[in-house]
């Protein structure tokens, strides 16, 4: 499960702190199915109007959830994440930045296990436009989001927010959003949203906004290239000076792979149409519809 | 964060890999007192950065003497942008083979992987383009770690002269040390067989996670940060990420994704950006010291704030930066893109306290500050 969706229940761990309490309200106006919260401290009291539990299995074993939104420190995400996988969770959205990369791995190890679906760590959420989304998103900015066909893809929160604003500001409107993340590793890569995405009801165009690094555009690229969907691209990081050389032994796994030229002929290769700047989005999907 | 050698062997012996006998000094006098105590040794220049070799930071010595004038020239040189300050004065081994093993973070597999090649001594790179059947990986599941007995079934078949026992041994200490460590990558390159069959690391790759290091309080003092600009010192102290580039268009924006691509938009309508600078997430509070920051770098002819909130939300972000406007008093033109969560707070703060409005979009923005920045002051005075 990607995609969360209006009937869909959603337990918030960490529902109490500021960001948390904050974030679940915005949901709640939103739609989103918020059933409950977990703070261990506060277990058996009421927050945003839901019970507060102990535990995501006791939330399990209470009201039931699907998905799981996580408003956690660095160091608290392994156990949370553990506890959320452990009730049975089928999505955990992970937003928690400068989580040790080793926790990261501990979790995609027992969410695989599990067949839990992980999107994060480092992501801003997803959005299901018009029913409900998890996160922390601008849902419910209509200059940004306005329900329509296009379905977004992106690493970074700030950029997705840009980019949906372009394509609002075109005329268009977006179906649904997936912030993947923009941790080294993380549970749900640019293939797996583009598939989502792809096998979407109303889905019928996507944008696509990657990052120098890694090796998630070209591997999202091969499958791009057997779609009938028209994608549109933008790949931040063209004029980034070379930043922090990769580790000897991780070139490996990159290969040539990472860099801003190769992203953009990989995905140029597969048909995607990649965009000099983000304001092109608009004139990109007039041309793709048209077509 | 890395670990020069000299930082980095310390975790394999803790972890019960054979490292040769070493001192570390600062001076051509030490490396001489060391060389005595160790006898025929090996001085090597210790820097954050590879190819010492090549660049003739490494250099035998059989007498204290020869380590005094090899120290006199290594200490001082400058390798891949680094003086070597240091050096280390290492027992000289008795190389019978050299392998390559190491342990990294693997995004594919989202676990660690394991890898060993008999070919080491070179740089990994080489070795995966040059002989690739050589190198042998194994995928870890985290939660359960890595065995001797996994170690013994990734090394069969390849011929180590005897030294399969040991090798596998160290695979297993490497694992325990990488997992100890938060470590992103550790690495033994080569890792030695000697002529009476020791298994010996000879030297030592050791970066640690970044997000690691707030657990590691005992280890990670021993890192080396990245050397960094007076006034990235001072974004450090903010917990704002600050990068100084060569250019002369201010760049302020939150997210890393949104702030390289207004850095991609302003070089792309010909400007050049005169840093990296994001205050999003933990930092949106920080819109104040961030403002003071960027216009502290000498020669900025025009300031680009793009904002688009998501978690950071722009109202705030836009009050760091108003508080800070009067004591900053920025002489330069600066302009605005505006969008996403506070948005329409922030736009009418901007109103209310300078009288301006943000550009339609970040394009306009960005092609502004470029323009300005580029001596069209005509554009300049017209959006301001």
């Amino acid at each position: 499960m990607h995609i969360c969706r209006s009937e869909h229940k959603v337990l918030i761990q960490g529902i109490t702190g500021k960001q948390g309490t904050f974030w679940t309200e915005r949901m709640q106006e939103y739609g989103t199915g918020v059933m409950g919260g977990v703070n261990p401290k506060k277990a058996g009291t009421q927050h945003c109007g839901v019970p507060v539990y102990a535990t995501a299995v006791d939330a399990m074993q209470d009201g039931g959830f699907d998905a799981s939104v996580m408003f956690i420190p660095p160091l608290g995400m392994k156990a949370a994440a553990l506890d959320a996988i452990e009730a049975g969770a089928k999505l955990i959205v992970c937003l928690t930045e400068h989580v040790p990369v080793q926790d990261v791995m501990y979790v995609m190890a027992a969410a695989k296990e599990a067949g839990t679906t992980i999107i994060g760590p480092n992501t801003a959420g997803t959005v299901t436009v018009g029913e409900c989304f998890l996160g922390f998103m601008p849902a419910f900015n209509e200059r940004i989001f306005q329900p329509g066909n296009v379905g977004v893809i992106s690493r970074s929160g700030s950029l997705a927010t840009l980019m949906c604003q372009n394509i609002t500001a075109a005329g268009f409107g977006i179906k649904a959003f997936l912030g993947i993340g923009g941790d080294p590793i993380i549970g749900t890569t640019t293939l797996d949203a583009l598939k989502a995405l792809d096998q979407f009801e109303g889905v019928e165009a996507i944008a696509m906004v990657g990052e120098i690094g890694g090796s998630m555009e070209e591997a999202a690229a091969e499958y791009a290239a057997t779609m009938d969907k028209p994608i549109a691209a933008f790949i931040a990081g063209g004029a980034a000076p070379p930043g922090k050389k990769m580790g000897h032994a991780g070139a490996i796994v990159m290969g040539d792979k990472g860099t801003y030229a190769s992203k953009k002929s990989a995905l140029e290769a597969a048909g995607v149409n990649v965009l000099a700047t983000p304001s092109h989005v608009g004139d990109a999907l007039r041309e793709a519809m048209a077509a | 964060m890395n670990f020069e050698e000299y930082a980095a062997k310390p975790v394999l012996a803790a972890a019960g890999i054979t490292v040769p006998a070493s001192e570390l000094a600062t001076t051509p006098i030490e490396a001489a007192d060391a060389a005595g105590r160790i006898g025929g040794c090996v001085i090597k220049a210790q820097v954050p950065t590879g190819k010492r070799g090549k660049a003739g930071g490494i250099q035998l010595a059989d007498t204290p003497d020869e380590a005094k004038a090899h120290a006199e020239k290594i200490i001082g040189m400058e390798i891949g942008g680094h003086v070597v300050e240091k050096v280390l004065v290492e027992a000289k081994s008795d190389i019978k083979r050299e392998f390559y093993a190491a342990i990294l973070n693997d995004p594919e597999t989202k676990g660690p992987v394991v890898m060993f090649s008999t070919e080491g001594g070179m740089d990994i790179e080489e070795i995966a383009a040059e002989t690739p059947d050589k190198l042998k990986t194994a995928a870890v599941d985290i939660r359960k770690g890595f065995s001797v007995e996994q170690a013994k079934a990734l090394i069969a078949g390849l011929d180590l002269d005897g030294a399969e026992a040991g090798v596998a041994e160290t695979l297993a200490k490497l694992y325990d040390a990488y997992a100890a460590n938060d470590a992103e990558l550790l690495e033994i390159n080569p890792l030695i067989v000697t002529g009476s069959g020791d298994v010996v690391a000879l030297d030592c790759k050791f970066v640690m996670d970044d997000s690691g290091i707030k657990r590691q309080p005992d280890l990670a003092p021993k890192g080396t940060p990245d050397k960094l600009t007076e006034l990235e010192t001072v974004g450090e102290g903010h917990g704002i990420k600050y990068i100084e580039l060569d250019g002369n268009v201010i760049v302020l924006a939150n997210g890393a994704g949104l702030t390289m691509t207004t850095m991609d938009v302003v070089r792309h309508y010909g400007g050049k950006p005169a840093n990296f600078c994001e205050i999003g997430g933990e930092a949106y509070t920080k819109g104040k010291q961030a403002l003071e920051m960027v216009l502290g770098k000498p020669g900025v002819k025009s300031l680009v704030v793009n904002f688009c909130g998501a978690f950071a939300r722009c109202d705030v972000m836009m009050g760091g930066l108003l508080e800070a406007w009067d004591e900053v008093q920025p002489d330069i033109p600066v302009f605005f893109s505006i969008a996403g969560t506070g948005d329409e707070e922030a736009i009418k703060m901007l109103k209310d306290k300078l009288g301006l409005d943000p550009l339609p979009n970040m394009d306009a923005a960005c092609k502004a500050a470029a323009d300005a920045a580029n001596g069209s002051a005509a554009v300049a005075a017209d959006a301001n």
